[in-house]
């Protein structure tokens, strides 16, 4: 090969250069007024500098790489619009995974974008804010790529039409925002702990890596191209994610208990977000990868098991409540499912019984719990929706105060006593759905009691008003249409003519 | 305890060099293949050397090409002019 043109710096150099020698010592206003926030959460740093940058891309690498995979992506995006790409999915069951994945987690890249972007003006150490801006910006890049890709699916399929109305309004889609919303009210190192390293990190590797792979097996590519997409930029953010941490923990010891706290906290929140795509994955895949529990066994208990194994040195333990976590594993997308079936005229998906291939793929997958305790629910319910008394649940459930998930998970000793917190404060009861709930709500109370929980504000009628359907409406739906069961409803209805088509071509 | 280190890639043209590369410089790393995509895991370490890209796509390959197929990564992350390496410090 010929002899390579030697750059005329290394990549650490080149990434100092552009992070390096930027920020400066205000003079006219103390540094502490210019950076309010940066140490009101306890965290000591002594030694901005200390902070390692973890991947090094300059800007010109980066508007290099970004510019190519998005000439990529926008060209898959293009030729699965003009090809009529719906047609080739396994389902059209399928696209309720996606009207969830636009109502639910792609308000959260924004939310992340604006949360980057707060924290990166908040730092005095140059190299956390250049990394902050830059993640902003990767975060804008999905929020777009995200819409832009599943727009298409609208054109042909309800519940897609409102997605960040929905996202601000409807009950279910509060536990992701809430999340968020926590996160992004919290100080600026407690944000990174949240976003880049208990959810970049530690989790979203189960949404967008087995749930993306599903994607692709399910005929969706546009999906898959725009998850991968997002997903190298997040190879990036979960480097930042453990870098921050390992900063927190080398400047001063005192962090230590501080950052051990917002671990336990972020984790229990995070997967407590999950449920959702646990549910995705075992039940709104017509073909699955892998299962909730093996996606769980090979992200946390794995790879989750060697991170908190480095960690270790500093001091720090794995999350509290990982072990309910993962005996969790068993039950989440079972128990939530079955919500959402009870609810399904209340969102904008729709919910079903599996066919019973789908059944036998989860008794294989779940052989201690799913025929124990599942499966005969289904069944029953299966029956019921053919005798023509498809189950809606009509009272409201009451939500937990802090993942504000319906407080239908049970203990998970006992699967069939409902797991049940309370705490007071102020003389009110607070209920919360699972010890790690209860302790996050113990801790900061005056946080949670303004937790804006959509079942209390639909009874204080602030929600449209007093009928479920003055709500739905609040929510903007398309009553018939986005909500109800998916037999007979008009996806099923348009997907079977467009089958038929097929069959007669 | 486990020690893995793990990074994922996109199961296409671009990567596939790479993946090849791995699979040379790491002789312990073993290939999970999933629709699109290829997750290699690794015991303590794992290195994707700049040089052996190059020798098996036959031009200048730079490391940070590698952002074009990554999916997702686990280990601490060094990356250099000549290699990228993932490592946990157990």
């Amino acid at each position: 090969m010929a002899e390579k043109r030697k750059k005329k710096m290394g990549i650490k150099q080149r990434y100092s250069m552009l992070t390096r020698g930027l920020g400066w010592d205000t003079t006219y206003q103390p540094m502490d007024k210019v950076f309010p926030y940066d140490n009101y959460e306890g965290i000591i740093i002594h030694d901005w500098e200390g902070w390692e940058d973890p991947f090094r891309l300059t800007m010109d690498a980066y508007w290099k790489f970004q510019s190519e995979k998005e000439k990529k992506l926008y060209a898959v995006i293009d030729s699965f619009a003009q090809n009529n790409g719906h047609l080739g999915i396994t389902d059209a069951r399928y696209v309720n995974a996606i009207k969830l994945f636009l109502t639910g987690v792609s308000p959260l890249e924004y939310q992340a974008a604006r949360g980057f972007t707060h924290v990166g003006r908040q730092f005095r150490g140059v190299g956390p804010r250049v990394a902050c801006q830059m993640q902003a910006i990767d975060e804008l890049r999905h929020v777009q790529t995200q819409v832009h890709s599943m727009s298409h699916y609208n054109k042909y399929f309800d519940g897609l039409h409102s997605a960040p109305h929905m996202h601000d309004r409807v009950w279910y889609l509060s536990v992701p925002k809430s999340f968020f919303d926590d996160a992004r009210t919290a100080g600026p190192f407690e944000f990174l702990t949240s976003i880049s390293f208990a959810f970049e990190y530690v989790l979203t590797n189960l949404l967008f890596v087995p749930f993306m792979s599903g994607a692709a097996f399910n005929g969706d590519m546009a999906t898959v191209t725009f998850g991968f997409s997002a997903q190298s930029d997040e190879a990036r953010h979960m480097t930042l994610g453990l870098e921050v941490i390992k900063f927190m923990l080398e400047q001063d010891e005192r962090n230590i208990p501080i950052v051990q706290r917002w671990m336990d906290k972020w984790f229990w929140r995070g997967t407590r977000m999950l449920t959702l795509v646990a549910m995705m994955m075992d039940y709104m895949l017509p073909k699955r990868v892998m299962s909730w529990r093996e996606a769980w066994d090979i992200y946390f208990t794995e790879a989750g098991g060697a991170l908190f194994a480095d960690l270790a040195r500093y001091g720090i333990k794995p999350p509290k409540y990982a072990d309910i976590a993962t005996k969790e594993a068993e039950h989440l997308s079972h128990q939530a499912w079955h919500i959402f079936y009870n609810y399904t005229h209340a969102a904008a998906f729709h919910t079903w019984v599996p066919e019973k291939e789908e059944l036998d793929w989860l008794s294989e997958k779940y052989p201690d719990t799913f025929d124990k305790y599942y499966r005969p629910r289904l069944e029953y319910l299966d029956k019921e929706e053919k005798a023509g008394r498809r189950f809606y649940n009509d009272t409201l459930p009451m939500l937990c105060q802090v993942c504000q998930i319906p407080m239908g998970f049970t203990d998970m000793d006992d699967p069939k006593t409902i797991s049940f917190e309370v705490s007071e404060y102020k003389d009110d009861k607070y209920h919360t759905c699972s010890l790690g709930c209860k302790d996050i709500f113990d801790y900061e109370p005056e946080k949670y009691v303004q937790a804006w929980l959509p079942v209390h504000q639909i009874y204080q009628g602030n929600c449209g008003g007093t009928e479920i359907e003055d709500v739905l409406k609040w929510y903007n739906f398309n009553m018939g249409a986005d909500n109800m069961e998916y037999k007979g409803s008009p996806d099923q209805k348009l997907w079977d003519e467009w089958q038929a088509h097929r069959k007669k071509a | 305890m486990s020690r893995t280190v793990s990074i994922t890639l996109q199961n296409n043209d671009d990567a596939r060099p790479i993946i090849e590369a791995i699979k040379k410089d790491n002789p312990k790393a073993t290939f999970n293949l999933y629709p699109a995509m290829v997750k290699i895991d690794c015991d303590g370490r794992l290195i994707v050397k700049q040089e052996t890209v190059e020798e098996l796509l036959g031009r200048e390959w730079d490391v940070q090409e590698l952002h074009l197929s990554i999916i997702s990564i686990a280990g601490n992350v060094d990356e250099e002019d000549e290699y990228f390496e993932l490592s946990w410090n157990i």
